[in-house]
């Protein structure tokens, strides 16, 4: 196993703790897009803590797939239930959040002109030693679990339908 | 970093479970259920790193069966709101003996 430097252990930390905080702020959100926000903040967090866990096919997929897809079906129905608005609350920040949130995006600015010139910290680019993640989740997908596999197909097949059955005015 | 993230899985987990007791709207108690389904995906593969890669495997149909999950429930949340005009969990009693 890889031995981790302290830079991994802090951002393993930051994460983590973001991800927490971001779930604490789902759960108390008065309003549903505030709320599913937050859910997708956290997935991302999750997503950064499969990459340091040297699984980052899971990571793509979780971005993909969870903050991607599946949290964009959660808004399209409160937008289409028409739930999103909750009485009382303007829309228009005060003057703090609006600072904090300026000052986040000329943090990610700099962060990024920064890195886009510095060469990254050598632990940081995919060690060797992991030769292609996509092959090693793929071997027992196709071999030890490919009933699995193949019934998850189905499991698909019958949500895809029930969905449609269920959604629809009139058959 | 396994301990770790086993803890802030655990974490995770127990924010969901809170969620779905403490709040009687249908697509947040729903959006808590996907949250558990993260952590328990966390934990899959923090005990990859131990075990194997079973578990990022075990996590990818987890994956698979939260989008159906999410599809079929989203769908009778919205069949519920045709009947009751809401989605509070309290209006919809119709089972209640």
């Amino acid at each position: 196993m890889m031995q981790h430097g302290l830079f991994f252990q802090f951002n393993f930390y930051v994460f983590g703790l973001i991800a927490v905080a971001s779930a604490i702020a789902f759960v108390t959100r008065k309003s549903l897009v505030a709320a599913a926000l937050w859910l997708v903040n956290t997935m991302f967090c999750l997503a950064a803590l499969y990459v340091m866990l040297d699984a980052q096919f899971i990571g793509a997929i979780q971005v993909l797939v969870y903050a991607g897809a599946i949290m964009v079906l959660f808004l399209f129905v409160v937008m289409l239930l028409n739930l999103g608005q909750v009485p009382g609350s303007g829309d228009i920040r005060r003057l703090w959040p609006r600072l904090i949130a300026g000052a986040a995006g000329i943090l990610l600015l700099a962060e990024l002109s920064v890195l886009g010139r510095q060469q990254l910290p050598r632990e940081l680019l995919i060690p060797a030693a992991v030769p292609n993640v996509v092959t090693e989740v793929a071997g027992p997908l196709f071999n030890e679990y490919l009933l699995a596999f193949e019934v998850t197909s189905v499991l698909l097949l019958v949500a895809l339908i029930g969905a449609v059955v269920l959604a629809k005015k009139r058959i | 970093m396994v301990a770790e993230a086993l803890f802030f899985s655990a974490v995770l987990f127990t924010i969901g479970v809170i969620g779905v007791l403490i709040r009687r709207n249908a697509i947040i108690i729903f959006m808590s259920v996907e949250l558990m389904l993260n952590a328990v995906n966390l934990s899959f593969v923090a005990f990859s790193r131990l075990y194997g890669v079973s578990g990022q495997v075990l996590a990818i149909f987890v994956i698979a069966v939260a989008a159906a999950e999410a599809a079929v429930g989203l769908a009778i949340i919205i069949s519920i709101f045709r009947h009751h005009q809401s989605i509070d969990l309290q209006n919809i009693n119709l089972l209640k003996g």
